[in-house]
């Protein structure tokens, strides 16, 4: 089987998912579009070249409906020989969109493709795509269902972090992001969003908040705890009969921001990317993705990683940096601590927290910024993963050529 | 026709009379049913009819329901091929079809309500288009099948749903609560409360001014009140009912799940196809084996011990005027205060006139509050405790017909105030001791006549828990016990029947559910975990915080007691260490607030530090499987303390130890008692199961002989084929 590389990935700013946002007004079509556009620009590709185009979104309906994907290639004006195909990981969406793409070149069904992803959560609102699982009681008997924030908040009971572990970590990602964007660590990845007229709408991640302190967060009431107080405790604790209560600890603070964004990532074997004269970044060493127990639902990085670790015959030490999605402070600080991971290996430009997750997009979002990274920093290699919906977890390693 | 009859108008409005045959109360059968579907033909046929009104010919109720044994006959059991299951299917419909045929014959069809409608006597009248009640705080409407491990199969959870919304139907479906006229009414499930008397009357204007033949679930614009599962408005209420369901549940029962399936699903159908729905999962329901045994113990066996059918035949019945109860502490007042609310007169004795007036003033704060929420008249109130006599002289109980004595559990204390007493009153009076502990045999020596002698064992508080244990000492005659029963009647609670032995039946099976926490703190499990597995269970409170509730010292006592009784068979065991390190350090349980828990004054608990420290927890996280593994060991204890029980005679019907276990100490519903949940599993498996359980966790665990030999032969306690098994 070919080795498959990666030789770009460009990323819209994020752009606060709320009405006042700065890319309230544009399409999650034109999000696409646009990153689409800039990959095929920058890279002077010829489309005819590229044999599918995977994009990840999570709710998939009113204008993110029926396969973004295909409608994005024909709006972005590529070959009508480019495939295009939407797919949903909940949150590993944009990396499974790359995993899939990749996985496409491997197996030799295609030789170029891009994986990436899109999500307007300021015009499609999350959950508006329904889902059996929290609503029909067979699967949520079944599952324990509460919603992610409460397993979130379990984690640190069952782990034991407190208010002030997830609070000080998302300090450090507002300080880590704002230092990145001072540095212009990822001025390579970001091209702004444009209007019709060729203006410029946004250009900076808007989510930030590169003040944020201890004490400012401190004030922040706890998001979860009036609905699980309400209906969702008792039930996750039925799968958990070990802890009392549930301490409440993450809020909007120190949880993933809704926002606006798309991605695309350039992958093909090396063959092809040499015939199109383009350079690669890196190697895609391995993929992996993973279910374990759907209630408390975040766990999944440590066991994504280690199954992806031990197929590639690697330890945690091997990796040089580590992307984990910022969904909720203790997801990442439970896989530090289950993996003995060294905190300056881990989202060392910030995440989620600081500019926000675009459910389908961040995926790949967070590929381009990690891979930026290893050459900004001449490191080697890194995993990028995700906590998923429902317990499950997604991985990827890259490591530079 | 027998059960339904059609009677015409001279205003073409025709009355359907429900008056079921040989019955004292209307009930559906197939039979009615056959009968509604007949005279739905004509309604829908005959030009002459333009509407109709579906009357009681009972003066007890609308209709109380359907028959359930008829239906457990026709549909309880797992059928042997898809073919029977069909056909199974095929007839449970049957109500749904022909209450559908009676909602789409195209005439305006009343439901006038003048008694209860419970159950399928609701459903019917939900699949009327109009629903009118007498307006009589007594009569009952509601859909109460949850209760019995059921859910309504008549059509209840699809038009109540429809009416209501799933907010506002889930909880009322799953609670299986009975409403007044005036709340059904407000809430939207019935149509009109008139003056009694004045329903038909209102029931024919209402036809006669232009009342609508369709249901609004069949017009085109009807939409669900709320929203449907997949729309902005309804989805968080779905997501959130799922949540409330599981709640109540908890996995065990099949009933309270089935019911959120049945509305989710037949909420993004048409009726017709929701009726189906709701058809499939009141089979299922009907199938499981939570359903029988709820319904065996729950609907037929607490009835029948409640008015006392199995009492002997032979004595004449006991009436009572006046009791006297002797101590007028906590359990004495109790009896005092629910002896008075029957309306009995009682003398009430303790050692000085204050301690009786306390225990006096305790019923007036019971009905204190009652007035408060306006359950009772204070003219009632007043009356009740007004038959109230506190005295301190033993001579006042010259004229009692029955003396229940309350005083400390000492046998000196017990025989002195029997023997002062008994000196007061006349010849052949019945004595009862109310103990938990003390065995009667040896108490009724201080009797007058032992044949007149009998143990009570109220439990408490008096007030609200029903259970009566009724203790048998060796020379207690049959009449002694017909008139205790009389008693426990009269008061309007329910008896079960022991041989007196140490800590007779319920003190004594309560016990190992509580041991055998402390068994699973030793073992090294989190007390957080064994607390909350004794919830999954069903239990009410996990065993640890139900010890502090209980007392500490109070279980220690009894432990003494037991070795007492027992001499040296009474083997050392792990849970009395754990008892004696408390009593040491002082902690006594939520009295002295300090126990497993120390208490906060604000009412919050937290696990004392020092129980870590004498049994450091080695299994601080669960997995399902542990977590049903503890759950077992729970009910299982118990189960095996109830099947000795009945194998060393202390017991000698399995309806008394299922009752007594369900009413005197909550033991799960679902499992219809310990006995029952071993006819759940399955005699052999059980057996089996306790074998693991004996060899993993101490002997404690093995069952009786009889039970084994049960095993052997494929018998069960209720004798009947054994059922499907369960996960317990």
């Amino acid at each position: 089987m070919p080795d498959v590389y990666i030789y770009d990935a460009v990323r819209t700013p994020r752009g606060k998912g709320r009405k006042d946002g700065a890319l309230h007004g544009t399409t999650a079509l034109d999000l696409a579009t646009q990153v689409l556009g800039a990959i095929r620009d920058r890279n002077d590709l010829d489309t005819a070249m590229i044999d599918d185009v995977v994009m990840g979104c999570v709710a998939p309906l009113g204008e993110q409906g029926s396969d973004i994907a295909r409608i994005a290639v024909l709006n972005a004006g590529y070959a009508e020989s480019v495939a295009g195909l939407q797919v949903s990981r909940f949150c590993a969406s944009g990396l499974e969109a790359c995993n899939i793409a990749a996985a496409k070149i491997k197996a030799g069904e295609a030789e170029m493709a891009i994986g990436g992803g899109v999500e307007s959560m300021s015009r499609v609102a999350m959950g508006s795509d329904g889902g059996a699982w929290y609503a029909d009681p067979h699967p949520a008997f079944r599952t324990y269902y509460a919603p992610q924030g409460i397993g979130a908040d379990l984690i640190g009971n069952l782990f034991g972090f407190d208010r002030t572990d997830v609070d000080s970590y998302a300090v450090q990602s507002q300080q880590r992001a704002a230092r990145a964007w001072s540095e212009g660590r990822f001025a390579k990845s970001v091209v702004p969003v444009k209007d019709g007229l060729g203006l410029t709408l946004l250009d900076r991640d808007e989510h930030m908040r590169p003040d944020a302190s201890l004490q400012s967060l401190a004030a922040l009431k706890p998001a979860f705890a009036d609905m699980g107080d309400k209906w969702f405790d008792p039930i996750i604790l039925q799968r958990y009969p070990e802890v009392d209560r549930i301490d409440h600890i993450h809020h909007a603070g120190n949880s993933s921001g809704i926002v606006d964004g798309a991605a695309a990532v350039l992958f093909a074997t090396r063959e092809t990317g040499e015939a199109m004269g383009l350079t690669p970044r890196a190697r895609v060493k391995g993929m992996a993705s993973i279910g374990s127990e759907p209630s408390i639902m975040l766990t999944g990085p440590e066991l994504v990683t280690r199954k992806l670790l031990d197929r590639l015959g690697m330890s945690v030490g091997d990796i040089d940096l580590y992307e984990l999605n910022e969904a909720f402070a203790s997801v990442v600080l439970r896989m530090m601590q289950a993996l003995d991971i060294d905190p300056d290996r881990m989202n060392v430009n910030g995440g989620a927290i600081a500019m926000g997750h675009p459910l389908g997009a961040t995926g790949a979002m967070i590929l381009g910024t990690v891979l930026d990274e290893l050459e900004r920093s001449d490191r080697e290699t890194a995993l990028i993963t995700l906590c998923v919906g429902a317990g499950m977890g997604t991985a990827t390693v890259i490591e530079r050529v | 026709m027998t059960d339904f009859t059609l009677e015409r108008g001279d205003d073409g409005i025709a009355t359907i009379r429900f008056d079921a045959a040989g019955r004292t109360m209307n009930t559906l059968t197939t039979r009615g049913w056959d009968d509604l579907a007949a005279i739905v033909e004509t309604v829908r046929e005959d030009d002459a009819i333009r509407g109709a009104i579906i009357v009681s010919g009972k003066a007890n109720a609308f209709c109380a329901g359907a028959d359930l044994d008829e239906m457990l006959d026709a549909a309880g059991y797992t059928p042997a091929s898809a073919e029977e299951q069909r056909s199974i299917v095929d007839r449970m419909g049957k109500a749904n079809r022909v209450a559908r045929a009676l909602e789409t014959c195209g005439k305006p069809i009343v439901a006038a309500i003048a008694g209860h409608a419970l159950g399928g006597g609701l459903e019917l009248a939900l699949a009327c288009h109009h629903r009118i009640v007498a307006d009589d705080p007594r009569i009952k409407l509601g859909l109460p099948e949850a209760s019995i491990g059921l859910l309504p199969g008549g059509g209840g959870t699809q038009r109540l749903l429809r009416l209501l919304g799933m907010a506002r139907a889930l909880p009322l479906l799953l609670e299986g609560r009975t409403l007044k006229p005036a709340e059904a009414l407000s809430l939207g499930i019935i149509d009109a409360v008139v003056a009694k008397g004045e329903e038909v009357v209102a029931a024919r204007a209402w036809i006669a001014a232009g009342g609508s033949p369709q249901a609004r679930w069949d017009r085109r614009d009807f939409v669900l009140p709320g929203g449907t599962p997949y729309s902005a408005d309804g989805n968080p209420v779905f997501i959130q009912s799922a949540a409330i369901a599981a709640r109540r549940s908890q996995g065990n029962y099949p009933a309270i799940g089935n019911i959120a399936h049945a509305l989710y699903e037949g909420a993004q159908v048409p009726i017709d196809r929701a009726l189906q729905i709701e058809t499939r999962y009141f089979v299922a329901t009907l199938q499981s084996p939570q359903a029988k045994a709820m319904i065996r113990t729950l609907f037929h066996s607490h009835p029948a011990l409640a008015k006392a059918e199995d009492r002997p035949v032979a004595p004449p019945p006991a009436s009572y005027r006046v009791i006297g109860v002797l101590g007028a502490g906590m359990m004495g007042a109790g009896i005092a205060f629910v002896s008075a609310e029957a309306g009995l007169d009682v003398i009430l004795i303790d050692t000085s006139r204050e301690a009786a007036e306390r225990g006096k003033a305790y019923a007036r704060s019971v009905l204190d509050r009652r007035v408060a929420k306006g359950i009772i008249a204070q003219e009632a109130a007043d009356a009740i405790v007004a038959r109230i006599r506190p005295s301190d002289d033993y001579g006042d109980l010259a004229p009692c017909d029955l003396v229940v004595e309350t005083v400390f559990e000492d046998r000196e204390v017990k025989g002195e105030a029997t023997r002062r007493a008994a000196a007061a009153v006349r010849e052949g009076v019945l004595f009862a001791s109310n103990t938990s502990t003390l065995p009667i045999t040896g108490l009724a020596e201080a009797a007058p006549d032992p044949h007149r002698y009998i143990g009570m064992h109220f439990h408490s508080p008096v007030d609200r828990m029903e259970l009566v244990e009724i203790v048998l000492g060796k020379e207690t005659d049959e009449t002694a016990l017909a008139h205790a029963l009389d008693y426990v009647k009269a008061i309007r609670k329910t008896a079960i029947v022991v041989r007196d032995s140490p800590f007779f039946y319920t003190s004594r099976t309560f016990d190992t559910y509580i041991r055998e926490g402390m068994e699973m703190l030793v073992d090294g499990y989190a007390p957080t975990l064994i607390d909350a597995a004794g919830k999954l269970a069903g239990m009410p409170r996990g065993p640890l915080e139900l010890t502090d509730d209980v007392a500490i010292d109070l279980v220690d006592r009894i432990a003494g007691q037991r070795r007492l009784s027992l001499g040296a068979a009474a083997e050392r065991r792990r849970s009395d260490d754990v008892i004696d390190l408390l009593i040491r350090e002082g902690r006594y349980g939520r009295k002295n607030g300090r126990g497993f828990y120390d208490y906060a004054a604000d009412g919050t608990k937290r696990l004392w530090p020092g129980l870590a420290e004498a049994w450091p927890v080695t299994t601080p996280h669960s997995t399902p499987e542990l977590v049903d593994t503890l759950k077992r060991r729970f009910l299982y204890r118990q189960a095996v303390e109830a099947a000795r029980c009945l194998s060393e005679g202390v017991l000698t019907d399995p309806r008394h130890a299922d009752v007594g276990a369900v009413l005197g100490w909550s033991f799960p519903r679902w499992t219809g008692g310990p006995i029952s949940l071993i006819d759940q599993v399955g005699a052999a498996r059980f057996s089996a199961e306790c074998d693991v359980l004996a060899d993993t966790c101490g002997p404690r665990f093995l069952v009786p002989d009889a039970l084994r030999a049960m095993a052997a032969t494929g018998r069960s306690y209720y004798g009947e084929a054994r059922i499907d098994q369960v996960a317990a």
